[in-house]
């Protein structure tokens, strides 16, 4: 996808949390941990303009940092799916 | 799978293993038809039902005394038996239209084949395949429908090259080729086309579904026993819907038998078609939407097939999903102070007509017989023994001297309802585990159900005129289980917030602030205030002539005690500390923040470390402490509780003109156009901004002075300062002025054209004229200002009667969104199917309920270690 020039990255928004991709030994010991498939996890779209810049394919998982009203800090991950 | 069986051919009821659902076919429907049905005719003229008509005796009996033709047995025995009609010609099933209208898209016309090329078949079918291994049969049909949408493009056969037309659908029954009609029949004709292989595509399994089996060539006849006619009391039957509109079916089907045999032109006969599929369309479904729903001659709608099953009211939500109870009861609720928290009063008159079951014993047995002695209409009674044979005798003067007799151990009495037995309470509407609690129950006199106040607030409960249920459990498990796992007190911490849901109110807290507040009180006094409040233990009151009322209320606390907190009012030192050491209050005041209902640190730390049962009995303890000393002291809500000092009125006044003064400024400044504008308001925006800003300032500022001047001794004040009811912008609002009336977070300005009332001019931006009410209460308003007021009231008036049904919805759709939601072992929330929700429960992963309002007092927890 060639990226337009103009266009503002919307990593940079404040609203936007961090999001990170997971490496394959990372992704091992997170499905392990938490004792699931990659079925089992909520979704996020390879087109995400968050991880547009990360490089994704279809069944990576992305590691989502929030902040959190309750905890401070709160961990999501999410399965790359396509369309 | 058990061995299929041939569903196309053979009718079964037998015992249910497994659930195929398909389509009837013509084969079936005439397999498991036990008549055909053949006049509309309902009765002959002796009233017997006639042979061939809507109530044949074959299809079941509804009469007491007849003999189902078809199996023999009576009236309940018999289940009832299918019939069938032959249609005159062919009609479209409305509820597989939209099937219906997709096949004839998707397939050739000539052909009847799929628009697939033989050579990506295959590929389509590992494509399913694969869409139900990722998303079970919600991808399947997913990925069904969008292989049916890109099937509509096609416009040639790929096997006998014949050009696709156009098809559409004219609702809600005609399909339409090129905007020619193409009847049931050539549908029909085309569906029979499709060879089976194909069906996958559209997700039928061959065996039990042909498409064709969709427009209806015979159609089956309900058994009888599914739309009974009810008998009158003039003798007249009265049919039910389904057999009114059967009756019309058959009516038009023969009419149009008639006219195809004798010749009749093709005008008439189309019409008749017409008229039957009407009338077909609406015995299966009468709300569709482009069909006006058949009625009754009084207008009413018929209440067909969907009808029946369908929304709230239809077979699911009503009687499968809603069910109704025995041993229950309802009635208004009234408050009653006196009874402990857990208890609930029952009237007299309920508790003699409900009943427990008691299972009569070798050890109980001459205590129970003294039940069956008194009977049902002295209490406490008993209604029904129950004989080991299950048979259920009732207790009357004939039969108590017999039962007594063969009385022995295995019978069961069903005693009347006595105090400590156990009781659901409930309060509609049910959204929160504490909307049911289990209550022990207290035979009282009157005729409503009594509660203690403090346990309103989980129920959500005022005496208006509420009412609540009751429900007496039958079986020791029940029993046992209400009162573990529902008691009042095992529901005292809320799941939502992690503090207690029952506090004291009102009197209560009034009471034990002023208790607390003040200094002496004499040893007499003293004993004479806990007697009354049910505590008879005074070892722990200190030996003295003169006892502090804080010493009165450290009798009811536990002996090792300790607590450091807050309370809202401040205490005689100036400030708000609370202090309890070793079981004794020894500095602050107890007010709502430590005693009231969803805030009690105190209430909490008691449950924390005492347990719920000990922590309901001191809550009880205190609770009745509060009210006691507050009626022995008396309490009165003057109309001099508002009375200011002539220093406090001016000061008011000129805070009020001033602010008066002021709006007009800014108003004039509007008009030269001198106003600054804020960032993204227009000028009107900011003008308005600023005077709302103002006018409040102003009134706070009033309400400031009023809290100042005031007399602390005063009820009024003493309810607002403790939180037991009212807050200063209450006392503030009756003293000195009510303030600016809002309508939906503006000044009000409705009304006239450019003005609120005629009395002002047009084009009037002052406060007096846009809502801003200048006087307290006590005074009184201006006309104009009780009309401002009455705006608003209506409004918000309106405002809750719309909201309830609203939220209530959003809420059912919340709860069943979430439903089958849970907390795993490993602290995430997983659905039903094991999908992570949420990977750490409330991203904290504390129990709110272990918890103090959703955090953990860590330093509590190390000075406990300590």
């Amino acid at each position: 996808m060639a990226k337009k020039k103009n266009k503002s990255n919307v990593k940079n928004h404040v609203l936007i949390p961090k999001h990170e991709k997971l490496s394959e030994k990372e992704k091992k010991t997170m499905l392990e941990k938490y004792n699931v498939s990659l079925k089992e996890l909520p979704k996020i779209t390879k087109e995400d303009p968050a991880i547009e810049s990360l490089n994704v394919k279809e069944g990576d998982i992305i590691k989502i940092t929030r902040k959190s009203e309750t905890a401070g800090k709160a961990v999501f991950y999410r399965g790359v799916i396509s369309e | 799978m058990a061995k299929a069986i041939d569903l196309t051919k053979e009718h079964v009821h037998k015992k249910v293993e497994n659930i195929v659902f398909g389509v009837a076919s013509p084969q079936l429907i005439n397999k498991m038809a036990t008549a055909k049905i053949v006049t509309p005719e309902l009765y002959d003229k002796e009233g017997y039902p006639v042979d061939g008509g809507l109530m044949d005796i074959r299809l079941g009996v509804i009469d007491p005394g007849l003999r189902c033709k078809t199996c023999g047995s009576k009236l309940k025995e018999c289940i009832g038996h299918f019939g069938y009609i032959e249609l005159a010609r062919p009609v479209v099933h409305i509820s597989f239209i939209k099937v219906v209208l997709d096949l004839l898209r998707s397939t050739c016309k000539e052909c009847g084949k799929v628009l697939i090329p033989k050579d990506r078949v295959n590929r389509y079918k590992t494509r399913l395949d694969k869409a139900e291994i990722e998303g079970g049969l919600e991808g399947r049909r997913d990925e069904v429908k969008k292989i049916i949408r890109k099937l509509k493009t096609v416009n040639k056969c790929p096997y006998c090259k014949a050009r696709q037309k156009k098809i559409s659908i004219e609702k809600p029954t005609a399909f339409l080729e090129n905007d020619k009609k193409i009847s049931p029949i050539e549908v029909r004709t085309r569906l029979e086309r499709i060879p089976d292989e194909d069906l996958f595509v559209f997700g039928l399994k061959p065996g039990y579904v042909r498409p064709e089996w969709m427009i209806l060539t015979v159609m089956p006849i309900p058994p009888v026993t599914i739309r009974p006619s009810i008998t009158l009391e003039s003798g007249e039957r009265s049919e039910d819907d389904l057999t009114h509109k059967l009756g019309d079916i058959v009516r038009i089907n023969q009419r149009l038998f008639e006219n195809i045999n004798a010749g009749a032109p093709e005008i008439i006969i189309e019409d008749l078609w017409d008229l039957l599929q009407y009338h077909i369309t609406t015995f299966f479904n009468n709300n569709v939407a482009q069909l006006p729903p058949a009625r009754h001659r009084s207008g009413q709608p018929l209440k067909t097939i969907t009808e029946r099953i369908k929304s709230k009211g239809g077979r699911i939500r009503h009687n499968l999903a809603g069910k109704r109870t025995n041993f229950s009861s309802r009635t208004v609720i009234s408050p009653d102070p006196m009874i402990k928290l857990n208890e609930v009063g029952v009237p007299k008159i309920v508790a003699m007509k409900l009943s427990v079951p008691e299972i009569v014993t070798e050890w109980n047995i001459e205590y129970l017989k003294e039940f069956v002695k008194r009977g049902p209409e002295e209490y406490p009674g008993a209604n029904y023994i129950i004989r080991p044979d299950g048979k259920k005798k009732k207790i009357t003067e004939e039969t108590q001297e017999a039962l007594l007799e063969e009385m022995e151990p295995g019978f069961i009495v069903e005693r009347q309802l006595m105090d400590g037995d156990i009781a659901i309470f409930n309060r509609q509407p049910s959204l929160h585990r504490m909307s049911m609690m289990c209550h022990k129950v207290r035979v009282l006199k009157g005729k409503t159900f009594r509660l203690n106040p403090a346990v309103c607030h989980p129920y959500n409960a005022d005496f208006d005129g509420d009412e609540m249920n009751l429900h007496i459990p039958q079986t020791e498990e029940a029993r046992a289980e209400a009162e573990i796992l529902m008691e009042v007190q095992t529901q005292l911490i809320s799941p939502r917030y992690g503090l207690s849901v029952i506090g004291c109110i009102q009197d209560s807290i009034s009471g034990n602030y002023l208790l607390t507040k003040r200094k002496s009180f004499s040893r007499k006094e003293a004993v004479s205030i806990l007697h009354d409040a049910g505590i008879s233990d005074f070892s722990r009151l200190p030996n003295k002539k003169k006892i502090s009322g804080k010493e009165i209320f450290s009798v009811v606390l536990p002996e090792d005690f300790e607590f450091k907190g807050k309370s809202r009012a401040e205490n005689e030192e100036g400030d708000k500390e609370v202090l309890i050491k070793k079981g004794k209050l020894i500095k602050g005041v107890m007010d709502r923040d430590n005693l009231g209902e969803g805030s009690g640190l105190l209430l909490r730390n008691i449950h924390k470390k005492y347990g719920e049962n000990s922590a309901i009995k001191i809550l009880g303890k205190i609770f009745k402490l509060g009210t006691t000393y507050l009626s022995k002291h008396g309490f009165t809500a003057a109309l001099s509780d508002t009375d200011l000092p002539e220093v406090a009125k001016t000061k008011i006044r000129k805070i009020l003109n001033d602010a008066e003064s002021e709006v007009n400024n800014l108003i004039s400044l509007y008009h030269q156009g001198k106003l600054e504008i804020f960032p993204g308001r227009t000028m009107k925006e900011t003008l308005e901004l600023k005077i709302l800003e103002l006018l409040n300032k102003a009134r706070n500022e009033s309400g400031n002075i009023v809290a100042e001047h005031l007399d602390k001794n005063t009820g009024s004040s003493i309810m607002s300062d403790s939180g037991s009811r009212g807050g200063p912008l209450n006392l503030a609002q009756m003293a000195a002025v009510v303030g600016q009336q809002a309508l939906r977070g503006k000044r009000i300005g409705k009304g006239y054209f450019e003005r609120t009332l005629s009395i002002f001019k047009k084009g009037d931006l002052s406060s007096r004229s846009r809502g801003f009410i200048k006087d307290g209460y006590k005074r009184g308003l201006e006309p104009h200002e009780f009309f401002f007021g009455a705006i608003t009231g209506r409004d918000s008036l309106m405002d809750t009667a719309l909201r309830t049904p609203k939220s209530g919805y959003l809420y059912r759709r919340l709860a069943n969104a979430m439903q089958d939601l849970k907390v795993e072992y490993d602290k995430t929330v997983r659905d039903a199917s094991g999908k992570i929700v949420q990977f750490k429960y409330g991203e904290d992963g504390i129990d709110v309920s272990k918890s103090e309002d959703g955090l953990l007092n860590i330093q509590r927890i190390i000075d406990n270690v300590k």
